[in-house]
């Protein structure tokens, strides 16, 4: 077990290491950020000045080295916008982000497990039809719509809900604030996880009500209650396992565009922000963190998965 | 071992493969109807220039004019005829999400085949560059992207295109994998055929079908996205109309609360299309392989 | 008589790979050291259990796999180190039908594909003249010529066989291997298609090596019969030699386990086997046989066992039986011939390394 994990690690590496030099590369294919600073009331002199201090003069492999070399002595870089440090940006931003993908994916999982169950126990039956029908409908809401009608319903129309930001301002918010705040990006991020997940989870819950041991096991007349509680679900959740690994790259996605909406103050609306003024080295941060976060979400799945399934060794 | 067959099978000739796929196609109430609502729209579409009543460009009349009898829709904050952009802007969404979606899927079916059948180094190199295009978030990707490069038709089904190829790569690789053990294809080896003719005639005509339904969630998807980005100003700029322009802006109050015309037949037509072929495209998924309960 | 086949010291390792740097640490000794000739014109049958390593040598003789030392001389030529130009104009010549008739053929072609595209590739035949050659073949196999434009899972499993044997011959082989080409049959289709087998042989001239696990079809098709177990041939003889008097006790017993139509033969003495077969990676020294052996010795756990011609053309690789069953006094081993069974030391196969999971998967691979 402890070999596969250093495995996995060691095959990480490389791609992490690609993940940078294929982001940095087309960052530098796709223009100067000086164009951004540039203008009629800055002099050639300034840009030049500025560019020598930003090491944009250098070519842009050692550009990328430095920036690599940095980074391995915990230096994310600094902001070209804001002249803060990308790290103490990102650390600034992350909570709320978390905050709004840990909930919207305990949401999302709450509504998909039952359902994607319920779905499965009840095959081909009108119930059935009708949680596989929704899911669909909740695939195929692009998430910016959602929000917008959901902003009509609960602030426009009904007044109940705020529609931007993580507290009301002028106040120190409060628990009940913050969670008066979320009750819509969570919505619209959770719809999402759960319209990709319910057919995942009857699929394969499914596969296990079809298979032998179960069968055995309803022969035996114990009950078709305890049939799926004691020995269908355990063995259903080992797949569902993999689902959320496979949510965190769609939320982090998913929250930019949410939070971009409902100004959350998170990593989200930071990002939006840093690739509209191409802010380079935040970009990269970013990047960077989210491609952490995603290997590490893959490898922390698998070795869940080989704990929870006897049947798997690993090498 | 022994299986129990009849000496004789004069099976019937009638019932091919495709016909049975047809068949079990259109037990699917709800993936017929979808098909039929995704041709009347793509005909609607390909035919906007003859019954368009206006110039989708074209000032018609006053800014955000109420549907009336000149225009079914409303006028847009321009003054732009309503009806007519959401035809041609559904012409253009169709056109990026079948375009993106045909770009990723011969990516991805190249690599795919490339990298299972020739396995080795080849096989390394594709599968860590698909780990990483599948690292990064999509929607930052796409985000990145389009930041980068000038917004516009052409880069949106660029961008597209790119970022959805890792999954069908995925696909068709481990199906060649799988096929490249098989007998048929082992004997077409002991017939001294060439590598290509294996690659296309053998193995590719057995993985059509997974890819195919795997591509129509990717045109969903494109669809979307381009919906997305669009709406964020990203995608397709102005004044070319397109289903996720249209929607630019709801984002205003004003227009949210009392002007609805502007924004819901767009954003209904966006998920009725996505529906439509998310449908189609499970409903293929059962019909292809009627062993999956996925 | 010529040798139309020779196969020399053929030997094929799969490598076990494990550890985080992944490298081998461990080989599975499929075939270790078989060597055998097949004269024109004739059948050589190859019998042992699943994993005895049959159906490697059945595929390494088409190609499909390259053996890890030895050689395969068809027609005067060695094939193991042909470039890949040489080899696919041999391809012609060396022709394979499969076991299971069903995965064998491509579902989504036509017969008339399957049958016509490799001759159309090898300039067999032109576009124009493939129906007439493919009509032809269906005759031959005694297939309607309607089936060329049917799809594979149109028919039975017997006359998909017959499509197998239709295509192997479409290239005009000399020599065709058959991998257990009756085993997924049923028995009443196994004899058609055995029949349909023994006359295509004599009408073209063809030589068979014909792979099974049972001893039955095995002796019906085969002139000569070679017996392997656990990566090497143990006895080898004439067919009707071979069950009139098996020497090597693993023979006896498979001939044994052949279920006896004659009820007033069954209740000659049975030697049932006992015990399973030993695994692939971990080889016992000596006498591969030994722990099923129920005449084994404490010789037989240290002395390699080579095959000796016991009499003419009847050739055994257990010295002891051979002495006890026709009391030949000495061993006449064949020195320096090419059946000479390797003397390759057997080193214990490390395999403390490797899980569980890895050896059934490499295991496997090589269990055909």
């Amino acid at each position: 077990m402890f070999k596969y994990i250093i495995k996995r690690i060691l095959i990480a590496i490389p791609v992490l290491i690609g993940i940078t030099i294929i982001d940095y590369g087309i960052m530098c294919l796709a223009g100067s950020p000086l164009e951004m600073i540039a203008g009629p009331r800055v002099s050639m002199e300034a840009l030049e000045n500025k560019a020598i201090l930003l090491g944009l003069d250098k070519p842009f492999y050692v550009q990328y080295f430095v920036w690599l070399g940095q980074l391995l002595q915990g230096n994310m870089g600094t902001s070209m916008k804001s002249y803060l440090q990308v790290s103490d940006m990102i650390g600034s931003h992350i909570g709320p982000t978390l905050l709004l993908m840990g909930t919207s994916l305990i949401v999302g999982l709450a509504i998909a497990v039952p359902a994607g169950i319920f779905s499965a126990i009840h095959q081909y039956k009108k119930r059935d039809y009708a949680v596989v029908t929704l899911s669909f409908v909740g695939l195929s809401i692009p998430g910016f719509f959602l929000a917008l009608m959901l902003i009509y319903l609960f602030t426009v129309k009904l007044g109940w809900l705020p529609s931007s930001g993580m507290t009301t301002l002028g106040t120190d918010g409060g628990f009940w604030d913050v969670v008066k705040h979320m009750i819509m990006p969570v919505t619209v991020l959770a719809v999402s996880v759960a319209g990709s997940n319910i057919r995942y989870v009857r699929s394969a819950m499914l596969e296990i009500l079809q298979s032998d041991y179960l069968r055995t096991a309803t022969a035996k007349g114990i009950g078709r209650r305890r049939v799926i509680n004691k020995h269908a679900l355990r063995n259903a959740l080992i797949p569902i396992i993999t689902v959320i690994g496979m949510q965190i790259p769609t939320l982090f996605g998913g929250s930019i565009i949410v939070e971009k909406i409902f100004s959350w103050p998170g990593l989200g609306l930071m990002t939006m922000n840093a690739i509209l003024g191409r802010d380079y080295p935040v970009i990269m941060g970013v990047c960077l963190l989210s491609a952490v976060v995603v290997l590490a979400g893959n490898l922390i799945t698998d070795i869940l998965y080989a704990l929870v399934d006897p049947t798997i060794t690993y090498q | 071992m022994i299986k129990l067959k009849p000496v004789n099978t004069p099976s019937s000739p009638s019932s091919t493969y495709n016909q049975q796929i047809m068949r079990r196609f259109f037990k699917h109430k709800l993936a017929v109807i979808s098909l039929i609502f995704l041709c009347v729209i793509i005909l609607l579409s390909v035919l906007a220039p003859l019954i368009a009543p206006y110039d989708p460009n074209r000032i018609t009349g006053g800014f955000s004019q109420a549907p009336s009898a000149e225009h079914w829709l409303g006028t847009d904050q321009s003054g732009r005829d309503v009806l007519s952009r959401l035809l041609y802007g559904t012409r253009i969404s169709l056109l990026v999400g079948f375009m993106a979606t045909l770009i990723s899927t011969v990516i991805g079916v190249v690599l795919g085949l490339l990298s299972g059948y020739f396995g080795g180094w080849l096989d390394m190199v594709i599968m860590r560059i698909t780990d990483m295009v599948m690292s990064f978030p999509y929607i930052l990707l796409v985000l990145v992207a389009a930041a980068i490069f000038e917004p516009g038709l052409t880069n949106i089904i660029l961008i597209l295109g790119f970022v959805d190829w890792p999954g069908v790569a995925r696909l068709v690789r481990g199906n060649v994998l799988s096929l490249r053990e098989t007998n048929f294809v082992k004997s077409a080896e002991v017939a001294g055929m060439s590598k290509w003719y294996i690659l296309f005639s053998e193995i590719l005509p057995n993985t059509v079908a997974p890819i195919l339904v795997y591509a129509t969630s990717v045109f969903a998807l494109s669809i979307l996205d381009e919906a997305a980005l669009s709406y964020l100003g990203m995608g397709v700029t102005l004044p070319t109309a397109s289903l996720g322009n249209m929607l630019n802006g709801a984002e205003s109050l004003t227009i949210l609360t009392s002007k609805p015309w502007l924004w819901v037949p767009a954003g209904s037509l966006i998920i009725l299309l996505a529906l439509s072929i998310n449908f189609i495209g499970d409903a293929l998924r059962d019909a292809v392989d009627p062993t999956s309960t996925k | 008589m010529t040798e139309q086949l020779i196969v020399e010291n053929l030997v094929k390792y799969y490598p076990v790979k494990g550890g985080i740097i992944p490298h081998t640490v461990a080989q599975i000794k499929a075939v270790d050291g078989v060597s055998f000739t097949i004269e024109g014109g004739t059948t050589l049958g190859l019998v042992g259990e699943s994993g005895c390593g049959k159906s490697t040598i059945g595929r390494q003789i088409v190609a499909l796999e390259k053996p890890t030392s030895g050689s395969i001389i068809f027609d005067g030529e060695d094939i193991t180190n042909l470039s890949s130009d040489q080899l696919q104009k041999k391809r012609t010549r060396l022709q394979m039908v499969f076991q299971d008739p069903y995965s064998s053929l491509n579902p989504r072609k036509k017969v008339f594909h399957i049958l016509a595209d490799p001759m159309i590739h090898h300039h067999i035949c032109t576009k124009e003249d493939a129906p007439a050659k493919v009509d032809e073949l269906l005759d031959m196999v005694g297939l309607h010529r309607s089936a060329k434009d049917r799809f594979p899972h149109e028919f039975s499993g017997g006359q998909r066989q017959r499509i197998g044997i239709a295509r192997a011959l479409a290239l005009n082989p000399s020599l065709i291997v058959l991998d257990e080409p009756v085993s997924a049959l049923d028995v009443s289709i196994q004899a058609q298609i055995l029949n349909l087998l023994k006359d295509l042989k004599t009408k073209l001239g063809l030589t068979y090596l014909f792979i099974g696990h049972g001893l039955g079809a095995v002796r019906y098709i085969s002139d000569r019969i070679a017996v392997m177990y656990m990566g090497k041939i143990v006895e080898m003889a004439d067919a009707d030699t071979l069950f009139s008097h098996p020497l090597h006790p693993y023979t006896k017993a498979l001939r044994d386990a052949a279920p006896v139509p004659d009820p007033t033969l069954r209740d000659a003495v049975h030697e049932a086997l006992s015990g399973e077969v030993g695994s692939v990676m971990d080889i016992p020294v000596g006498c591969r046989f030994q722990n099923r052996c129920p005449y084994a010795r404490p010789e037989c756990g240290s002395v390699e066992m080579a095959l000796i011609e016991a009499e003419p053309g009847h050739f055994v690789a257990c010295p002891y039986t051979a002495i006890n069953t026709q009391g030949v006094s000495g061993t006449s081993t064949m020195s320096g011939t090419q059946f000479m069974a390797d003397t390759q030391s057997v080193s214990g196969s490390d395999k403390s390394d490797t899980s569980n999971s890895d050896r059934q998967e490499k295991g496997g691979a090589a269990h055909v």
